[in-house]
């Protein structure tokens, strides 16, 4: 198994780790026992700007990288425009990741989407979109 | 030049200058089929009756009870599988082997239940060391072999063979035991210990990967796997593979005379552990004492194996864990599960295998590297953020 220059360059150099203190949105998905968590934090504006975004993951390589990619993804995008992120767009972002690592990208669409989820219930608006569980019923 | 240190000789071993040497000339000149009547063939087949004569005064054991293979897989496949069909005919179908076996037994016996046959997949305590009284509960009559390893590959627990061997043969079972990785770190003297089947791999002892072997004791009938031509005495064809065999038996020769060494390994060993576990939440895996000499393996406790493996790549330094994400399964590691660690734990283990080829210099590069690691990833963990807060609020 080999990870290509851009997961390594991601995995090295996570961009956006960190909390955010005040985040209008936070978003945890994953779990301790399949070996990997991922927790995203959204800083919004009042245009729906994703001004600020910033990770922390457990996780092998490819959650980490994927972790920080999805969050330069989306980065200074729209709500919106974060939405339509898919698990897709990641990996090709990354150069590709190994068949059995595609969860990990699944994991950053989740995180994104659930933080995404818990903002619109911040400012009460209603959830319009769903969020795939992957590791639901894995035990 | 960057630093480079190999903690990985669990995984496999460099072949050693002499191990070539010793193997060169079976390629260039003695490269005849030892089963051939010309001198070229009875040339070949010299070199490996020496070989094979050898290898039996490493082990004291015969020359006509060793049998060569294409690794150490294919030796337990046989061991178990040929002791099966074999058992069968005296009306026994039962099989008792323990949880933290190599996968080459745990699927050899995965596949005979599908056969039909019936196995008993022993308990470990949290040392990794099988439990002795289920096993003096599980046996019958009915029990044909009892398989055990010698030393466990992950975490290096040496397995009480000789009480196995009591409580087996009382019953009338074979033992068989997977030696792969207790060769080179423990002398074993098949004369004194009873097993009737023992099974090595080449490639974990300096000579090539690829080359394996089967001890089967005088008076033990098993099935054949690979029918064939007459070669190992009629129980297991295939042109023989002369210059591994004759490498093989120059690695252990060599790993016999290293036995004297290993009191330096297991100090490094030592070392490592106790300089690792000062690592704030981290836990040893197995025992302290009854380890093998060069086995460490440790869980830090909020990150996850893989991280640590890449960073420790980048650093230049090979070691493995048993965390899911380098098996390509859900799971992490079957041996520590079976030992009780929690499967967090598991998917934060690291495996450093040291050999005599380690050096204290080697041992301190991985102390002064790790702790380094392991904080840059709890420093992105948010488990660890968790663990944080609470102190803070305490
Ligand atoms: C305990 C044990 N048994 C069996 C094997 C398999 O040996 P081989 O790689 O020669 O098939 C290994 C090594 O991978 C091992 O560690």
């Amino acid at each position: 198994m080999k990870y290509s220059e851009k997961v390594m360059d991601h995995f090295t150099h996570p961009r956006n780790v960190g909390e955010i203190e005040d985040a209008d949105g936070v978003g945890v998905v994953g779990n301790a026992k399949c070996g990997d968590i991922m927790k995203m934090y959204l800083k919004i504006d009042e245009n729906d700007v994703i001004v600020d975004c910033k990770f922390k993951t457990f996780g092998c390589g490819a959650a980490i990288a994927t972790s920080s990619m999805a969050t330069e993804l989306i980065k200074g995008h729209t709500v919106q425009e974060a939405l339509k992120l898919t698990n897709s767009a990641v990996v090709e972002a990354l150069d590709g990741l190994p068949p059995v690592k595609v969860h990990c990208s699944v994991l950053a669409e989740e995180a994104i989407k659930t933080a995404l989820a818990d903002y619109y219930k911040k400012i009460g608006r209603p959830v319009d979109f769903e969020i795939e569980k992957s590791h639901e019923g894995e035990e | 030049m960057a630093k480079y240190v190999y903690a990985d000789n669990a995984s496999t071993t460099p072949v050693s200058k002499e191990v070539i040497d010793a193997m060169m000339p079976c390629f260039e000149t003695c490269w005849g089929n030892p089963s051939s009547l010309y001198e070229k063939g009875r040339d070949a087949k010299d070199l490996m009756d020496d070989a094979r004569e050898r290898i039996a005064k490493v082990f004291n054991a015969k020359a006509n009870e060793i049998y060569f293979t294409s690794c150490g897989s294919e030796a337990d496949n046989w061991a178990i599988k040929g002791t099966a069909l074999k058992m069968r005919e005296k009306g026994k179908n039962h099989i008792i082997t323990s949880k933290i076996e190599h996968p080459a037994v745990l699927n050899s016996c995965r596949a005979l239940e599908k056969l039909g046959f019936k196995v008993t997949y022993l308990d470990v305590d949290e040392y990794g060391v099988v439990d002795l009284d289920m096993l003096r509960c599980s046996i019958t009559e009915n029990t044909g072999l009892v398989a055990v390893m010698f030393a466990n590959n992950e975490v290096g627990t040496i397995e009480p063979i000789s009480e196995i061997c009591d409580i087996a043969h009382a019953k009338g079972a074979l033992v068989f035991t997977d030696a792969v990785q207790a060769v080179g770190n423990i002398d074993i003297d098949l004369s004194k210990l009873p097993v009737d089947m023992l099974s090595l791999s080449g490639h974990k002892i300096h000579a090539p990967k690829g080359i394996g072997m089967l001890f089967i004791r005088r008076g033990v009938n098993i099935a054949n796997l690979i029918d064939g031509g007459a070669q190992e005495r009629r129980k297991r064809a295939g042109t023989e593979n002369v210059p591994y065999i004759v490498g093989l038996a120059k690695a252990l020769e060599i790993a016999k005379e290293k036995l004297d060494d290993i009191p330096r390994v297991r100090k490094m060993r030592d070392r490592l552990i106790s300089e690792l576990t000062k690592i704030p939440y981290s836990k040893l895996n197995g025992s302290r004492e009854n380890r093998l000499a060069g086995n460490v393996n440790i869980s830090f406790e909020y990150i996850e194996g893989e991280g640590m493996l890449l960073w420790l790549d980048i650093a230049g330094i090979a070691a493995s864990t048993g965390s899911a994400c380098s098996s390509e399964s859900l799971d992490p590691s079957h041996v520590l599960l079976a030992m009780g660690v929690p499967h967090e734990k598991a998917h934060g283990s690291l495996r450093l295998s040291i050999s005599h080829e380690t050096t204290d210099e080697d041992i301190d590069y991985i102390i002064e590297t790790l702790p380094g690691i392991v904080k840059k990833l709890r420093d992105m963990s948010p488990l660890w953020e968790e663990v944080e807060k609470a102190k803070i609020k305490n």
